[in-house]
């Protein structure tokens, strides 16, 4: 029963969606009248779209096989959690859980935006409107999640072992908060180029939802990542997949449209570029989702494809993405430009920031989508592999890091560099210093490497430039010093912890990628391994019964360098239902570094087992999550907190 | 932050700001395409089939995907050494793998292998690919069974 009110309930919300994106386009220019009346659609919408999501929940969590989607992704035996991240661990699922953000999100647009003018509010929820009607429609009539299976399989075919892991029930939440999260500023565009009114008002609106879905973002890639990595067994974290760059991509574009609106914020130029990275963005986000579910590309990510959908995903895509870009050029030239600036200022340091991410993002789709091309016009199956991808991603990143610590020191409009340089010499000076010292410890295995750390401790050290200026450190008493040092808007602070987690990043990448270690051999328990100083005694071997699978565990013994002794499990599991083996890796984290331990399948009583030892691996997840961080204390900045004040009023109150 | 501008008293006029911008960008494009087509010449791998290995004549060492089915009764474990036949139906190449293949390989399925030929003619695998279920071919796998006859979609596949 709970179903059927579910199915009603996703239908109720689609043509509410409906009337909404007719009703909005329509009347907009009635202004706050219609804007109440689709604020409360919006929240309606996002009301009966719980409804729905939630029937889903409470039908896989009872086990109720009589739903089609339970009954081929569910088992009664799961565990509670993995029930309840299985709603989403399938395609229909999956569609439920995306249209439920998007609405969420344009209820909190409903919620938060009752100072936005009428007209401007009408349209960005009427644009929601018509994305939540666009999916909600894909979801009812190609994939309807509701399906009944009559009559009911007394128990499930379970969920992909592979997905049955606490990284299902966060990963696809934070990603997908991600993607939808920048829907608001693809809204806000259309609003913008329909409604001919663009100002630095509108960035300022615009920003905090870029900020808050781009920080999902950088959460739900890294958590992606982490997955991958325990998960896979393949030891690596990042493979330059289709499905990963397609996260990678709006992650790029979201990072230089937070810049580029900046830039409109402050100085109101730029306006057309953001207004072009908005939909550019949420465009990438949509092919994010879709483009690896259309069963076009292949991908070892691939859970969801279903090529008979794909000529319908396609179009949806086209027409939304197509749609924007028709608006943009149709409307873009009657948005007037402002603002000069010369090139070496805080301006132009910010475009340096989008032209280069702009241009990765290009040299990145590029490469996931030629081999596709490829095969549609020649029939020549080829893979772009990690080489292209470190050749071009590589060399556009690196001029980037380079001048990136000079971004915050320089003034807006006109800026001194020498001035900049000046300041910037300390940290220099202590990256050169760790670079030799690690290089001199480590020992160079990689030619680059050294150059790799230098970008890394130069982008982690110079992001703290900004605070010791404007702190006046070393030139005043160390209180006053302090006081100022709170005192400065949190925006300092959070683009400084931004900037250091991103050096943060880059240090791990290139530590792990330069010193790490792998040992592959035949190990009998009472046997030894040894590898970068660690000791691997395997202590022994059993079988061992899980919830919905039978284990084969492995103990070992670790003894570090230091002398201190962990006890680990390696394991493989196989699944009752399905009959299907994942391995489950064993991984100790001593200090930022990582020993992996992964275990083959036995042939006659001798294992084979694979360790790696990857130095520093985890600072390229804890630099992730110091920029997600980074991006929580601006939102709490109290200029975002205290809401957009009135249009126009601020442009006199701009610090220099 | 108020930095005067000592340096350069007289300022860039707008023509040539707007010029330093456009070079700039031209520049940084410049660069991109030429990596990215530098890259798509020397750094893609060529998919084949051991049909097209065969017909081809693949130089040894160069980097290649190979993919296909494993053959029933090839794969021999010694140890981390594994040797297994990949085989599209028509034509069969020998591979030899040292590490821990993917939970899903097994004999009869689709398979992906990254590497290159020995000079012996058998396919080293630097990396066989796993995949996230026992469902999944990988498209080029199919690919290559359908032009080969060999695609039968109902064996269990």
């Amino acid at each position: 029963m709970s179903i059927e009110l579910g199915h009603f309930a996703l239908i109720l919300a689609f043509a509410i969606a409906v009337v909404s994106t007719v009703g909005g386009y329509t009347f907009w220019r009635s202004g706050q009248r219609i804007a109440l009346v689709l604020s409360q659609g919006a929240v309606l919408q996002f009301v009966l779209v719980a409804v729905a999501f939630a029937a889903l929940i409470q039908a896989f969590i009872a086990s109720d096989f009589s739903l089609l989607l339970a009954a081929s992704n569910s088992h009664s035996l799961k565990p509670l959690i993995f029930k309840i991240s299985g709603v989403w661990g399938n395609h229909e699922g999956s569609m439920v859980l995306w249209i439920f953000i998007l609405v969420a999100f344009g209820a909190m647009v409903a919620a938060f935006g009752r100072r936005l003018p009428g007209d401007l509010l009408a349209l960005v929820l009427a644009t929601q409107s018509l994305l939540t009607a666009a999916f909600a429609g894909f979801t009812l009539f190609t994939s309807n999640p509701f399906a009944r299976l009559i009559p009911a399989p007394i128990e499930g075919n379970d969920l992909n072992p592979v997905l049955q892991d606490i990284g299902l029930a966060i990963h696809p939440p934070l990603l997908y908060a991600g993607y939808v999260g920048f829907s608001i500023c693809f809204s806000f565009a259309i609003a913008a180029l329909i409604s001919g009114r663009i100002d630095q008002a509108w960035a300022r609106w615009v920003r905090p939802w870029a900020m808050l879905s781009w920080t999902f973002l950088t959460l739900g890639i890294a958590m992606g990542s982490y997955w991958a990595y325990y998960e896979l067994g393949w030891g690596g974290w990042w493979f330059w997949d289709p499905v990963e760059n397609a996260s990678f991509m709006p992650w790029l574009a979201g990072t230089a449209l937070l810049h580029s609106a900046l830039v409109m914020e402050k100085r109101n130029a730029l306006k057309i570029w953001t207004i072009f990275l908005s939909i550019i963005t949420f465009s990438l986000s949509l092919l994010g989702t879709f483009l690896v579910r259309s069963g076009i590309l292949t991908s070892v990510h691939t859970f969801a494809s279903d090529p008979t959908r794909g000529l319908v995903i396609l179009a949806l895509l086209a027409l939304v993405i197509g749609g924007a870009f028709f608006l943009f050029a149709m409307r873009a030239s009657t948005l007037r430009q402002g603002g000069l600036f010369a090139p070496v200022s805080r301006e132009g340091a910010l475009i340096i920031n989008n032209l280069f991410l702009a241009t990765a993002v290009g040299a990145v789709l590029v490469g996931t989508l030629y081999p596709l091309l490829l095969d549609a016009l020649v029939g020549t199956s080829i893979s772009v592999g990690a080489p292209f991808f470190n050749l071009t991603f590589g060399a556009l990143m690196a001029p980037l890091l380079l001048v990136l610590p000079f971004g915050p020191l320089l003034a807006w409009k006109r800026a001194d560099v020498v001035g900049a340089a000046q300041r910037l010499i300390g940290a220099a000076a202590l990256a050169i210093f760790c670079t030799i010292l690690i290089s001199a410890l480590g020992g160079v295995s990689i030619s680059l490497a050294p150059l790799g750390l230098l970008l890394g401790f130069w982008v982690a050290f110079g992001a703290f430039a900004e605070l010791v200026e404007r702190s006046r450190i070393g030139r005043m008493p160390l209180g006053e010093s302090i006081r100022r040092l709170v005192g400065l808007p949190r925006t300092v602070w959070s683009t400084a912890l931004a900037h250091f987690g991103m050096g943060v990043t880059v240090l791990g990448i290139v530590a792990t990628t330069a010193w790490e270690t792998e040992l592959v051999t035949t190990l009998n328990p009472g046997e030894t391994a040894e590898l970068s100083g660690y000791t691997i005694d395997f202590d022994s071997f059993g079988q061992q019964p899980g919830p919905n699978y039978m284990a084969d565990e492995a103990r070992f013994t670790i003894t570090a360098p230091g002398g201190s002794t962990r006890q680990t499990l390696a394991d493989r599991r196989t699944y009752v239902a399905t009959g299907m083996p994942t391995t489950e890796a064993a991984i100790e984290t001593y200090g930022f570094s990582q020993l992996y331990l992964q275990l083959g399948e036995p042939l006659n009583d001798t294992h084979v087992v694979r360790i790696w030892h990857k130095p520093y691996i985890t600072l390229i997840w804890f630099g992730a999550i110091l920029m997600a961080l980074a991006g929580v204390i601006s939102l709490t900045d109290r200029r975002v907190r205290v809401g957009a004040p009135r249009r126009a009023a601020k442009l006199a109150s701009e610090p220099a | 932050m108020s930095m005067p501008s000592a340096i350069r008293k007289k300022g860039w006029s707008r023509k040539q700001k707007r010029l330093a911008l456009i070079a700039g960008l031209a520049l940084v494009l410049a660069l991109a395409t030429t990596l990215v087509l530098v890259a798509l010449r020397d750094q893609i791998v060529f998919f084949y089939s051991p049909s097209d290995v065969i017909a081809r004549e693949v130089a040894a060492g160069q980097p290649i995907r190979l993919g296909g089915l494993v053959k029933d009764g090839s794969w021999i474990r010694d140890g981390q050494d594994n040797s297994f036949v990949v085989t599209d139906g028509a034509q069969e190449v020998a591979a030899r793998y040292s590490g821990i293949l993917p939970d899903l390989f097994r004999e009869g399925q689709g398979v992906v292998a990254e590497g290159s030929l020995g000079p012996d003619g058998s396919f080293i695998a630097t990396n066989v690919l796993a995949k996230h279920d026992e469902n999944y071919i990988p498209k080029e796998v199919v690919d290559a069974l359908k032009a080969s006859g060999e695609w039968r979609p109902e064996a269990g596949q």
